[in-house]
C-alpha cells in the first residue's frame, strides 16, 4: 500500500538559504502526524513543496502514490491544505468561496457537503456574509473549510490555530479528529506543542531543513523527557546529601527531580522517610513535548 | 474542464460585482472623450470621405475600451490575488497552466466586450454607424481583447506591487493605445510618426476594427490581421511559458 505522503531526498534553496537539506519522510494513511520545528526550520517550505507551490531542487514528493509534479492533478485532488497566512477573496461570501473552491476541483454540486462543513465549523450563520466582514477566527475557519471542500484523503494544516480562540480551537480539533477517525490522514504544524502532543500519533522535528527527530509521540516523550517531581520539605528539614546529588535544582523553595518514570518517586520518598524528613508539598509533572522539543533542538 | 470553467466564471463574477467601477466608469470616460473631441473637431476634421469625425471616432473609442479593460481585468485580478495572498486558492487545485491562461484571457475578453458594447450603445445616440464587414469587427475585437488579456496576465504575474502594475499600465499600455489612431488617422501624421505608428501593434487592432465599420482603413485589414494574429501567437506562447515554469507564482 502506498503511504499517504512520501518524501524522498527533497532539497530546496532560496538563494543562499538552504530551506530543505535532504528530507526523507513517509506518513502512513490514517496517521495524525505532527511536523514541528522553530521558525525557519523548513516546515512551510516542505508543505508548499507537497502542495506544488514550491518547486524543489532535488527529490520527489508524492501524495497517495501520485507524484506532485509528474501527476500533479491526481496529487492535488487528494490533498487539502490550510495555509498559514490568513488569506481570503474579498469579492465573495463564505458560501460563494466554498462553491468556487469546489469548482476548481471539478465538483459542481457540492451543496450538501458544504453545508456539513459549515455546520461543523460553526459557520452556518455566516454562510452568506462577505469574507471581508468576518473576524480573524471566522476567516481561519473558512480556510479550513476551503481545504476540505473536495474531501481530500490527506489534510495538511499549517498552524491552523494561530491567533484562534479556545472555543474555536476545541471545535476545530473535534472536527479534525473526527475526520482522522474516518480515515483521513492529518499533517499538522503548530507552535502549540501541547496540541501536537495531544493530537499527533507521530512527530517529526525539523531544524535547518533537516529532520532531527522522527518517532511516535510516546517514544519521543520517553526518550527525551521524563517525569518531574517537585518536593517542598517541612520547615527545618534539610535534603539528605544522597538526594541532593539527584536534584536538578531548587525553585521557589522546592527541590526539583527529573525522573525516567513514576517508579523513581517511591525511591526518593523512601530515602526521605529513612532520613526522618517530612514533606510539606509534593507535585508530579508529566513528561511534556516542550521539553522534548527543546532538548532535540539543542542536540540537533 | 470544470476547474477552467469555475475560474473563468469567478473572474467574470469578480468584475461584475464591482461593475460601477469596471463597466460603468470606462463607458462614461469614453462618452466624455466623444463629447469633447467631437465638439472640438467635428467641423475641422474628416478622415474618410462621407464619414463624419464623430462616426470615425466611435469605433476607435469602442476598441480602446475593449483593449484597456481586457488588460485591466486580468492584470488587476492577478496583482490583487498576489498581494492579498489569495492566489493560493487557484494554485492549490488541479488547474493546468493552459486552463489558467484560458480562463484569465477569456474573462478579460468578456470584460472588454461588455465595456465595448456599453460604449457602442451609448455612442450610437450620437452617430449613425455603418456596419460594412461585421466579421472583421468581431475578429479584431476578440484578438485585441485576447492580446491585452494575455498582456495583463504577464503584467499581473510580473508586478509585485500595485505601483509596478500602474507603471506598466500608464507608461506602456496607455501611450500605445492613445497613440494608435483612436482619435486620428495616421495619414494625418508627419512621415516619421507614421512610420513609428506602424511599430505599434495596437494601431493594427484599431485600424482593422474600424475597417469593419467603414470598409476603409489606413492599411489593408489583411495586413492588420497578420500583425495582430502574430502578436497573439507570440504573447500566448510567452505567457504559457511563464505559467508553465511558474514564474513568480510557484517559488
Amino acid at each position: 500500500m502506498n503511504p499517504a505522503i512520501r518524501i524522498e531526498g527533497v532539497t530546496k534553496c532560496f538563494g543562499s538559504v538552504q530551506a530543505l537539506a535532504g528530507v526523507d519522510l513517509e506518513i502512513a494513511e490514517g496517521e495524525f502526524f505532527g511536523l514541528l520545528g522553530p521558525n525557519g526550520a523548513g516546515k512551510t517550505t516542505l508543505i508548499s513543496a507537497l502542495a506544488g507551490l514550491v518547486r524543489t531542487d532535488a527529490g520527489h514528493l508524492a501524495v497517495m502514490g501520485h507524484d506532485v509534479v509528474a501527476d500533479y492533478r491526481a496529487a492535488r485532488r487528494r490533498l487539502g491544505v490550510v495555509p498559514q497566512e490568513l488569506v481570503f477573496d474579498p469579492f465573495f461570501s463564505v458560501r460563494e468561496s466554498l462553491e468556487i473552491q469546489s469548482g476548481y476541483f471539478g465538483i459542481r454540486d457540492n451543496a450538501a457537503w458544504i453545508d456539513e462543513i459549515l455546520e461543523n465549523l460553526d459557520l452556518t450563520a455566516k454562510a452568506d456574509t462577505n469574507m471581508r466582514q468576518l473576524s480573524g477566527g471566522m476567516k481561519r475557519r473558512v480556510l479550513v473549510a476551503q481545504a476540505l471542500v473536495h474531501r481530500p484523503p490527506v489534510i495538511v494544516l499549517d498552524e491552523p490555530t494561530a491567533g484562534v480562540d479556545v472555543e474555536l480551537r476545541q471545535a476545530l480539533w473535534g472536527f479534525i479528529r473526527r475526520l482522522n477517525r474516518d480515515g483521513h490522514t492529518i499533517v499538522l504544524t503548530t507552535h502549540y506543542l501541547e496540541e501536537a502532543e495531544n493530537l499527533c500519533g507521530r512527530i517529526a522535528m525539523l531544524k535547518q531543513g533537516r529532520i532531527v527527530a522522527l518517532d511516535t509521540t510516546a517514544n519521543l516523550l520517553r526518550r527525551f523527557s521524563g517525569h518531574t517531581l517537585r518536593l517542598r520539605l517541612a520547615p527545618g528539614n534539610g535534603l539528605p546529601e544522597a538526594l541532593r546529588a539527584l536534584t536538578k535544582g531548587e525553585a521557589d523553595g522546592a527541590y526539583v527531580f527529573s525522573l525516567e518514570n513514576c517508579e523513581g518517586i517511591e525511591g526518593i520518598l523512601a530515602d526521605l522517610r529513612n532520613a526522618g524528613c517530612s514533606v510539606d508539598d509534593i507535585e508530579v509533572g508529566k513528561p511534556d513535548l516542550e521539553e522534548v522539543f527543546l532538548r532535540v533542538m539543542e542536540r540537533g | 474542464m470544470d476547474g477552467f470553467l469555475t475560474l473563468f466564471q469567478k473572474e467574470v463574477l469578480r468584475f461584475w460585482k464591482v461593475s460601477f467601477q469596471t463597466v460603468a466608469a470606462p463607458v462614461l470616460t469614453s462618452l466624455l472623450f466623444l463629447l469633447i473631441f467631437s465638439h472640438v473637431l467635428e467641423r475641422h476634421v474628416q478622415v474618410y470621405a462621407g464619414v463624419s469625425y464623430t462616426s470615425f471616432l466611435v469605433p476607435g473609442l469602442v476598441m480602446m475600451s475593449v483593449l484597456q479593460n481586457a488588460f485591466a481585468n486580468s492584470s488587476s485580478s492577478l496583482i490583487q490575488s498576489k498581494v492579498t495572498g489569495n492566489i493560493i486558492f487557484v494554485l492549490l487545485p488541479p488547474i493546468s497552466y493552459r486552463q489558467f491562461f484560458a480562463a484569465y484571457v477569456l474573462a478579460a475578453i468578456v470584460r472588454g466586450f461588455v465595456v465595448g458594447l456599453g460604449v457602442l450603445l451609448v455612442t450610437l445616440w450620437f452617430v449613425d454607424l455603418s456596419w460594412r464587414a461585421p466579421l472583421w469587427i468581431l475578429v479584431f475585437a476578440v484578438l485585441g481583447g485576447a492580446i491585452m488579456g494575455a498582456l495583463g496576465v504577464i503584467a499581473g504575474i510580473w508586478a509585485e506591487k500595485f505601483d509596478q502594475l500602474a507603471a506598466f499600465q500608464n507608461f506602456i499600455i496607455m501611450p500605445l493605445t492613445f497613440l494608435s489612431g483612436v482619435f486620428y488617422s495616421i495619414h494625418s501624421l508627419p512621415a516619421f510618426w507614421q512610420q513609428v505608428s506602424h511599430f505599434n501593434p495596437i494601431f493594427y487592432m484599431i485600424d482593422g476594427f474600424r475597417y469593419g465599420f467603414f470598409g476603409a482603413s489606413d492599411v489593408s485589414p489583411w495586413a492588420s490581421l497578420g500583425v495582430v494574429s502574430g502578436c497573439f501567437v507570440v504573447l500566448t506562447l510567452f505567457t504559457l511559458w511563464l505559467l508553465r515554469v511558474g514564474y513568480k507564482l510557484r517559488a
